[in-house]
């Protein structure tokens, strides 16, 4: 029981400290994790974090397995929860205070005038992703064929994702 | 709620909901979440408009918590209520989670494994070309000189240069509404 109290404690203040993105709270995690309550190694933070960057999903779903190292399956359940519950209800009040406000000038106002905010994020996100250490030339060689053959072609991105998996996985194998 | 311009006029079934995130939850890889409901919730389904979709991704971003939770649970209660949020969030985040819980059960026994981190990585490399293809299909859509600028300066600034998001989120978003404002204030009154 302590245990899980302690998951809850460390990952829920870090929900509402994540603002712009789940990547703002990975240092404070990693120094609450490894430093303040000794729950693993650098080392096994390092490995854990890449895991949860190569999985699908919001990469703060490396709560998830923290919690299961401290208290198995359901310390994964409470970190889960103690990393999204939280900022989930700040969201959660947005909404409903963005819906109560109807159609309004000021309403198409911000709707026009985050489109080019939204669009700047999304290609600085993409930037992040690409600058990571790990990412080698081949990566980004397909990132770059991917991204053409989605605009302009018609091709299915299940297709391209499957002939991307297989291809790297054969040219780790020879 | 009621229905509003823009959002699908037909109440969508929650299980219907909560399939369209979960297809999403385990295909994100790389951070594509967002091109990935972009793809399903506005252009395949039409569940929602360009609008409704842009200022829920950049609220997403700008509030604090994961952003693909985040955009679950605006989108999904935009369309269905709290109930709704819920949905798409357990929708969004269960496959990733047993999924992750898997990846790291292999890990534990074996170790890291060449050929399971390449086909990730590969995986991922698609991933990021989803997230630039739909960026790229957005910005198409902005065609005046000063929101182009904006869109310009935020990519430069904190992508190029890694300045810390918020504070120049803060500083952009208003100026860029308060454009929008006088804009619509100064054209022909509708």
């Amino acid at each position: 029981m302590n245990r899980l109290l302690g998951i809850f404690l460390v990952f829920a203040p870090l929900s509402l400290m994540s603002f712009g993105g789940g990547q703002a709270i990975i240092a404070d995690m990693q120094h609450q994790v490894v430093d303040v309550q000794h729950w693993m190694t650098g080392p096994q933070f390092a490995d854990i974090f890449a895991l949860s960057r190569a999985a699908p999903g919001p990469s703060t779903l490396i709560a998830a397995l923290i919690g299961w190292q401290v208290a198995g399956f359901v310390g994964a359940v409470v970190g889960t929860l103690a990393i999204y519950v939280p900022s989930s209800l700040v969201v959660y009040a947005a909404v409903r205070w963005w819906h109560a406000t109807k159609e309004s000038p000021l309403r198409t106002a911000l709707e026009r005038g985050l489109m080019p905010v939204a669009v700047g994020l999304v290609f600085a996100g993409a930037l992040a992703v690409l600058q990571a250490a790990h990412v080698n030339a081949l990566q980004i060689f397909t990132t770059v064929v991917a991204t053409g053959l989605l605009i302009s072609t018609r091709i299915g991105v299940y297709t391209i994702m499957a002939v991307s998996a297989l291809a790297f996985g054969i040219l780790q194998i020879i | 709620m009621d229905p509003e311009p823009g959002l699908a006029d037909r109440r969508i079934p929650l299980l219907e909901l909560m399939g369209v995130f979960f297809r999403v939850g385990i295909t994100s890889f790389g951070g594509s979440t967002a091109a990935w409901l972009y793809r399903e919730l506005v252009e395949r389904r039409k569940w929602m408009d360009d609008d409704h979709f842009v200022t829920a991704l950049t609220l997403a971003q700008v509030l604090p918590g994961a952003n693909p939770v985040n955009l679950s649970i605006y989108v999904g209660s935009q369309l269905r209520g709290g109930i709704g949020g819920l949905a798409a969030v357990v929708g969004m985040v269960g496959p990733p989670f047993v999924v992750l819980l898997f990846l790291g059960f292999l890990y534990r026994q074996y170790g890291n494994s060449a050929v399971a981190h390449a086909v990730l990585a590969g995986l991922a490399a698609v991933g990021v070309g989803m997230s630039l293809s739909i960026g790229v299909k957005l910005a198409r859509k902005i065609r005046r000189p000063v929101p182009i600028l904006v869109g310009m300066a935020l990519f430069t600034t904190v992508g190029v240069m890694h300045l810390s998001m918020i504070p120049v989120v803060l500083i952009l978003a208003p100026f860029s509404v308060g454009y929008e404002w006088y804009a619509a204030r100064n054209s022909e009154p509708e």
